[in-house]
């Protein structure tokens, strides 16, 4: 009971902080309501069992990225143009209007099989073991290592001043 | 009512909705950059859901998220790179008026 | 001589000529401009060669069994299962016939052209034209398929055009060889129409399967008349009878030689070879003979009369000319073969020699009008005496050649059809009247020009005096019915009881009757006077208007059908077509084309957003299109 009262509140915070971000004429606030946004993100994570991701999401998605956002934001004085429309606002709102009409008539439509178990608590000795252990993920885990490692290079070499 | 896999799917659905719509109609580099992020977080909650309700025993979904995350972050960095150094040049981040590449 | 002559050599009889125009035109005229009498001898040479080939060739046959040669032909268009074409000769007394008269009188015009155009600056263009045409006219009577002769039918076309537009910088000259080309292409389509009809009906165009099958009667009869139709239709437009008689008129602005050549004894005669060649289907099909018949007929009483009124010289040897083509086609239509070829035979000589006398008559008083002549007689007597031979040959006075061939088509006329014969009867008074007509005021009375008239030099004179004794004797041939008998081909009405028996019939002493009416009136009206010409032109005024405007054909097919209806209107209304609707449509194609480039263009934005926009909705198409097939 209380899971469903949660979800609903986690879920239409979620929603409405998604739209002041796409909305909002101000930058700055817009990137607050993405804050938010992921928060509640985390919350829905929480509540499907995901105690581990949902740690992680506010660690980087919050602590990080969030961050540089309003950090870019700073730099480019984007907070003095607003965030503006461009033409093509209304056949973007019906065609993402159709695809979400299609996508919430597929997902009410199919017959999800569902199983009965009971959800792992808590996750991070299993995923730990997914990740690192036997017949896991490890190789994902290493290429990820190269990609940030690649990340960094890229951006300080884009950054650097002549 | 009960939850169920249909809920966090809507949810999903809804989100990334908002993201697409957002990535597809706005003037502004760092919001776009902001609505690929929602549209990112929408997909880890689908994913994350399929794990819990279809075969909570495997828990893929939430490794997917794992990497989700790790490459959401590489790109935002990277992207957020990208945007200073245009607003260098340029002195404007409106992706309208970057266009060197039309006919 | 006994020995039969070499294939190789048949060969060779129409390809002499043809090494001579390659000679004149690629080495002579560009390296040895200065030496004109060289192209001149070798034409001369080269069909005094085809000439000597040509004697051989009718001895041979002679001896042959059949009066026939088998020449082996070489494969020339095959192609497997439906076209199966060669190029061969057929030889046999019709071609041999054809040859002696080709090669005969265009050495005897070659011969008159050193004098004749002497000093001319188109000497070498002249003399190579005049071997292309034997070499086409050669190849013509000796083909053995009717493509093979189509080819040659175009190729003596082509060269009676550049020779009639010799003096091509004269205005009159350029628009007769038009008109000729123009007018004798009418009827060629009605042959090569016949061709094709021939060739989907038989699947081959072989002259003597093509007699085989008519004979059979394999071919069906109403193909049969078209085709027929058809190639008469081609044989129309060359031997220039009515209708397609407009060209030959004007096409004496040639230089007279020419005239003589071509349009007198052999271009214009192909079309009567052409109809004997083809006669088999002709025999079949009665419609298409008794066509042949009415418009021969008709032709020659309708160029006569306009024959009557003509001043030009030439003019009236060019009616003349017509007339007695319509006889041979009379000939051939109630007759057969060997009375038409006959007559074409006889008529070749002699017309070619009034031809080559009016020319002399040309060189010495500078013009063709006879009314600025007369008096001739004491200063040219060479000149006067062949032309009287020939004028009393034409006129059909016994015993010279014309008198043979007229009465046996009059007698089979006679047989046959008495409308035609009664034509041909009143055509016979006609032409021995305008003939001396001519021959009075040009040599008869007192000189009338301005000129200092002489006689003409002997490489113009001999030539005519070879004519002349042709003219003569080329008539008893067939007093002993020998020429019909070689020819075969349908039956001889004439008569084999020889050179004097003849006069025990009633007929020719009609047509000699008439012969010697025409030439007295013309006698009392130009010469002694005894009527005066003027007073009976005014009585019979309105014929005379008619018969000298040409029975305004001239006027029709210019201006009414050509101007009128066609350019005018016809053309004019293609034309807005083609700029308007086919223009319109290929500009339209272009200008869609564009158009659609514009638009589509627009899609490469430069604006990622846009193609983003884009990738959703070709995602969402395919998931629609998924969803709605179940």
């Amino acid at each position: 009971m209380g899971l469903e009262i949660a979800f609903w509140i986690l879920a239409i915070t979620a929603v409405v902080a998604a739209l002041a971000v796409v909305s909002l004429r101000n930058i700055f606030r817009a990137a607050l309501c993405l804050i938010l946004c992921f928060l509640s993100i985390a919350g829905i994570f929480v509540i499907l069992s995901a105690d581990f991701l949902a740690a992680v999401q506010v660690l980087i998605n919050v602590g990080a990225i969030a961050i540089l956002i309003i950090l870019a934001i700073m730099l480019t004085r984007e907070v003095e143009r607003g965030s503006l429309p461009n033409k093509m606002q209304f056949p973007v709102l019906a065609s993402v209007a159709l695809f979400l009409g299609i996508a919430v008539f597929a997902v009410i439509r199919t017959p999800w099989q569902v199983s009965d178990l009971s959800p792992i608590e808590p996750t991070t000795t299993e995923l730990a073991n997914k990740l690192f252990g036997e017949g896991g993920f490890i190789l994902p885990v290493e290429i990820a290592a190269v990609l940030l490692l690649a990340t960094i290079i890229g951006a300080i070499v884009l950054m650097r001043e002549r | 009512m009960t939850l169920g896999l249909e809920h966090f799917l809507v949810l999903s659905s809804v989100l990334f909705a908002i993201g697409l719509y957002g990535a597809l109609s706005k003037r502004s580099a760092v919001v776009i950059l902001m609505s690929i992020e929602i549209m990112l977080g929408a997909v880890s909650i689908a994913m994350v859901a399929f794990s819990r309700y279809v075969v909570p025993a495997l828990l893929i979904g939430q490794v997917f998220t794992i990497f989700i995350i790790v490459v959401a972050a590489a790109e935002a960095t990277v992207g957020l790179a990208i945007i200073i150094a245009i607003y260098r040049r340029r002195e404007t981040i409106d992706i309208t008026k970057i266009d060197l590449m039309k006919w | 001589m006994e020995t039969t002559i070499p294939n190789g050599l048949v060969w060779l009889i129409f390809l002499l000529p043809l090494i001579s125009f390659v000679l004149i035109t690629l080495f002579i005229k560009p390296f040895l401009n200065s030496r004109p009498k060289l192209s001149g001898y070798i034409t001369i040479g080269t069909i005094t060669g085809s000439l000597i080939l040509s004697l051989w060739l009718l001895a041979s046959l002679l001896n042959a069994p059949s009066h026939e040669l088998i020449i082996p032909d070489f494969n020339w268009l095959i192609i497997e299962g439906s076209i199966n074409i060669h190029f061969g000769l057929t030889i046999d007394m019709l071609t041999a016939i054809m040859l002696i008269v080709v090669t005969v009188v265009s050495l005897m015009v070659q011969i008159y052209s050193q004098g004749y155009m002497h000093g001319d600056p188109g000497y070498h263009r002249y003399y190579a034209y005049m071997s292309l045409f034997t070499t086409a006219m050669l190849g013509l009577v000796m083909a053995n398929n009717l493509l093979i002769m189509y080819i040659f039918w175009e190729l003596v076309g082509l060269c009676s055009y550049l020779l009639i537009g010799f003096w091509f910088h004269r205005p009159a000259a350029a628009k007769a060889a038009k008109k000729a080309f123009i007018v004798t292409r009418i009827g060629d389509f009605g042959f090569l129409a016949a061709i094709l009809l021939l060739f989907f009906n038989t699947g081959t165009l072989d002259v003597a399967q093509l007699h085989s099958y008519a004979v059979t009667g394999a071919i069906g009869s109403a193909v049969l008349t078209w085709a027929a139709v058809g190639i008469f239709a081609g044989a129309v437009g060359k031997s220039a009878q009515f209708p397609l008689h407009v060209w030959l008129p004007d096409a004496m602005e040639g230089p007279t030689p020419v005239s003589a050549l071509i349009h007198a004894a052999t271009m214009v005669a192909a079309g009567v070879f052409l109809v004997a060649r083809m006669f088999p289907l002709f025999e079949h099909s009665p419609e298409a003979l008794s066509t042949v018949a009415y418009i021969g007929g008709f032709t020659a009483i309708f160029a006569a009369t306009m024959g009557l009124v003509m001043t030009d010289i030439k003019r009236v040897l060019a009616y003349s000319t017509i007339s007695q083509l319509g006889y041979m086609m009379l000939g051939l239509g109630v007759g057969g073969v060997a009375i038409g070829i006959f007559h074409l035979f006889n008529h070749a000589f002699f017309k070619a020699l009034l031809f080559l006398g009016a020319g002399s008559v040309n060189h010495a008083t500078r013009t063709f009008d006879i009314r600025l002549m007369g008096g001739l007689r004491k200063v040219m007597p060479w000149t006067y005496a062949t032309f009287l031979i020939a004028s009393l040959s034409i006129a059909g006075i016994w015993p010279l050649a014309g008198f043979w061939s007229k009465d046996e088509i009059l007698a089979s006329a006679l047989s046959e059809n008495t409308l035609l014969f009664v034509l041909a009867m009143i055509t016979v008074f006609m032409t021995a009247f305008y003939m001396f007509r001519v021959v009075f005021m040009t040599f008869g009375g007192e000189y009338r020009g301005s000129e200092k008239p002489h006689e003409s030099p002997p490489v113009m004179v001999v030539p005519m005096v070879v004519l002349a004794v042709l003219a003569v004797v080329s008539g008893w041939f067939n007093a002993t019915g020998g020429f019909s008998h070689l020819l075969g081909h349908g039956e001889s009405h004439g008569f084999t009881e020889g050179f004097f028996g003849i006069l025990s019939h009633p007929l020719p002493w009609i047509s000699l009757a008439m012969a010697g009416s025409g030439i007295l009136l013309a006698y009392a009206m130009y010469s002694a006077k005894w009527l005066s010409a003027k007073r009976i032109s005014w009585f019979f005024r309105s014929l005379y208007v008619l018969f000298s405007k040409k029975y305004w054909t001239d006027e029709l097919y210019e201006d009414v059908i050509g101007q009128r209806l066609l350019s005018d209107n016809l053309f004019a209304g293609m034309k807005l077509l083609d700029s308007n609707v086919i223009d319109g449509a290929v500009d339209g194609v272009a200008k869609t084309v564009v158009v659609t480039g514009k638009t589509v263009r627009k899609m490469q934005s430069g604006q990622l957003q846009l193609y983003g926009l884009f990738i959703i909705l070709g995602v969402l198409a395919i998931v629609i299109s998924l969803l709605l097939s179940g």
